[in-house]
């Protein structure tokens, strides 16, 4: 009996039973779509995850005071040995750390911005004119701030896209004042939107001069701290370096000798990665798991009606081999019929999957990313799962005595 | 109704001896401890154009023995020569080899497969052989038209009579050119009427030169036969020939 007799055989057995096959084929349906959902989604959440540190900067190291191993009595984020100005200046000389390219110390506070009627409270960014290549940003209108801008203390600032359209509206803000707080200050660039991946904060803030925004927005015992420094590496093969320079230079500016017991945290952007994308790592697996299992039950379900198929067929396949049908033939038939089930359910789950992945993240805020590889891999599983399923069965129906079959009623 | 005479006759085999040969066949039932004997000692020749009854009431042994020579069953003992081959010791895999090139089946309840119409069901064991499909579809018209079924090839079993489903089955039985047909109890499931007609098709495959074993308890059918074998527990206690008797 050739393989595509076979084939037909196995459509006629499954169109004989239409209501029983389609509720077996819907066990591995719903198991296929489930999985090409849940990677997708987890997948989806990954790459929003990466594109969103990516969009940082590039080669990019983030220093924060504090430290993540929190030992005897000394004090968490915050305290007393907080980052300064002189440290960010220390970082940026050439002979002690040649592997940095460029340091932007940043403060920031949220703070209320007025032009004309408009209020807009945004955050306010203290920095360097740095802070533009090490954050690989673009203007849209005018300038960043300058050296000049730093030295004088001037009321400058440059508006983040977002922050600009809700204080102009469509308007040229070049040149205009807006109040932070309560002091005037010179808009004199836009920046670019930094992309739709980004952050959403990432649009929406206010740069200033990192001296100006000590001397007459922030004041007090926060003058001389900053919250974080940025370093940008010169390279991506230099990063491991900068880290290097950066961290020794910094115990040895703020006393410490034990490197387990440093006041700060060095960051790349890689480690930013890996801590954001493991989370989102494992509820993928975790639901990649419940997903797995659902088609698990599926398969069960091929097997069961499989094995009421033998039972319910047994004097067919008595009848077919009184005709000739050898066991090889008639185990073949029961495979063939069981992974026709398993495709079928396999194609029709796919489908379900990617019109899933398609219409849903239109109602819930998130990317599902549809993956061909996984695709197909779900697809090749659901024959599997219906070949593995349907051995039993069919040698169960290949055992059977032709009298034997052929005498029961 | 009638048949065509000019048909090829079958082969029987590879040498010119008798289509069953069968001696001291022994067939022993186990249901756990008990051991039931169904067969106890068979010796029995049918040669090739014989149209035999084997005849028994029930639990003489006749089914035991249909399924030995229809190579569905093996014996316990004893040897089983089917048209020259020994068939004794062979695996179900090769049986179904002998089943479907030496033995043309028709069952009492026909067993025709419900969702296929008259000619995918006469093609079945030619599926089986591997025979091309063009040529299968024109060996099943041909042999459905030989049984006077041409104009009723493309109904199923259900649209079809009782009388109509066993020329269906007389054709499925037939189509493979086999050695030996076999029927067991033929018009068990039919009325008056339509067990006349299967009994004349047989009469007409005899006349062809086809070899018939008959399986059945009515003696009026066996009468249509021109030799019975009677079965008591599970020995034969009768072989009668029938000479000069209505096919002769």
């Amino acid at each position: 009996m050739s393989w595509m007799e076979t084939l037909r055989t196995s459509f006629d057995a499954i169109r004989s039973h239409r209501l029983r096959s389609g509720l077996t084929m819907l066990g591995i349906l719903i198991g296929i779509a489930a999985v090409i959902l849940t990677v997708g989604l987890g997948e989806g959440a990954q790459q929003q995850v990466a594109s969103a540190i990516n969009s940082l900067g590039t080669n990019l190291l983030v220093v924060s005071p504090g430290s993540t191993t929190t030992g005897g009595v000394r004090g968490g984020q915050g305290s007393s040995s907080a980052l300064t100005v002189s440290d960010a200046t220390a970082l940026s000389s050439k002979v002690a750390a040649p592997d940095i390219a460029a340091v932007a110390p940043t403060t920031s506070r949220s703070t209320a911005l007025t032009a004309g009627s408009t209020n807009w409270t945004t955050s306010v960014v203290g920095t360097t004119p740095a802070w533009q290549s090490v954050r690989a940003r673009t203007l849209s209108e005018g300038r960043f701030l300058t050296e000049q801008d730093l030295t004088s203390d001037a009321a400058v600032t440059v508006l983040a896209a977002t922050t600009a359209q809700e204080l102009f509206g469509g308007a040229d803000p070049v040149g205009r004042t807006v109040a932070i707080g309560s002091t005037p200050f010179t808009v004199v660039g836009v920046l670019a939107s930094a992309g739709n991946s980004a952050a959403q904060n990432e649009d929406d803030q206010a740069v200033v001069p990192i001296s100006t925004a000590a001397d007459r927005l922030f004041g007090g015992s926060t003058r001389t701290s900053v919250q974080s420094i940025y370093l940008e590496a010169t390279s991506s093969d230099t990063l491991s370096a900068a880290y290097q320079e950066a961290n020794q230079l910094l115990l040895n500016l703020h006393h410490v000798t034990d490197p387990a017991a440093a006041d700060f945290t060095i960051a790349s952007q890689q480690s930013l990665l890996s801590t954001a994308t493991s989370v989102s790592k494992t509820l993928t697996i975790l639901l990649g798991g419940v997903a797995a299992l659902s088609l698990l039950v599926g398969g069960i379900g091929v097997m069961n009606i499989m094995l009421v198929s033998v039972t319910e067929r047994i004097r067919e396949i008595g009848l077919r081999k009184a005709l000739g049908a050898s066991p090889v033939v008639i185990r073949r038939q029961f495979l063939v019929e069981a992974s026709v089930l398993g495709l079928a359910g396999g194609l029709l789950g796919a489908a379900l999957g990617v019109i899933g992945a398609l219409t849903l993240p239109q109602l819930i805020s998130s990317t599902i990313t549809i993956s061909p590889t996984a695709t197909a891999a779900a697809i090749l599983t659901s024959i599997a799962i219906g070949l593995a399923f349907g051995v039993y069965p069919a040698s169960r129906a290949a055992r059977l005595a032709p009298i034997d079959a052929l005498r029961s009623e | 109704m009638t048949l065509d005479m000019t048909a090829p006759l079958p082969t029987a085999g590879d040498t010119a001896g008798p289509v069953i040969d069968i001696s001291e066949v022994r067939k022993v039932y186990k249901t756990g401890a008990l051991e039931v004997e169904a067969l106890r000692g068979i010796t029995l020749r049918i040669e090739q154009g014989e149209y035999v009854a084997i005849m028994g009431p029930s639990g003489s042994g006749k089914s035991t023995l249909m399924h030995i020579l229809g190579c569905l069953d093996v014996a316990t003992t004893g040897t089983y020569l089917l048209a020259g081959e020994d068939v004794s010791g062979l695996t179900e895999a090769e049986l179904a080899v002998i089943r479907n090139r030496r033995i043309g089946f028709v069952f009492q309840q026909f067993n025709l497969l419900p969702s296929l119409t008259a000619w995918r069901n006469v093609e079945l064991p030619l599926c089986y052989a591997g025979v091309a499909k063009a040529e299968r579809k024109q060996r099943a018209l041909e042999v459905l038209a030989r049984v006077g079924l041409g104009d009723r090839v493309e109904h199923k079993p259900t649209e079809l009579s009782g009388g109509q489903q066993s020329r269906v089955a007389l054709a499925r039985a037939l189509v493979n050119k086999p050695a030996l047909i076999l029927a067991d109890e033929p018009t068990g499931a039919l009325d008056s009427k339509s067990t006349a007609d299967v009994l004349s098709v047989f009469a007409d495959l005899h006349a062809a030169g086809h070899t018939i074993v008959l399986i059945t308890h009515e003696e009026d059918v066996a009468e249509h036969a021109e030799r019975t074998v009677r079965l008591h527990d599970g020995l034969i206690s009768s072989d009668a020939r029938r000479t000069g008797g209505v096919f002769a």
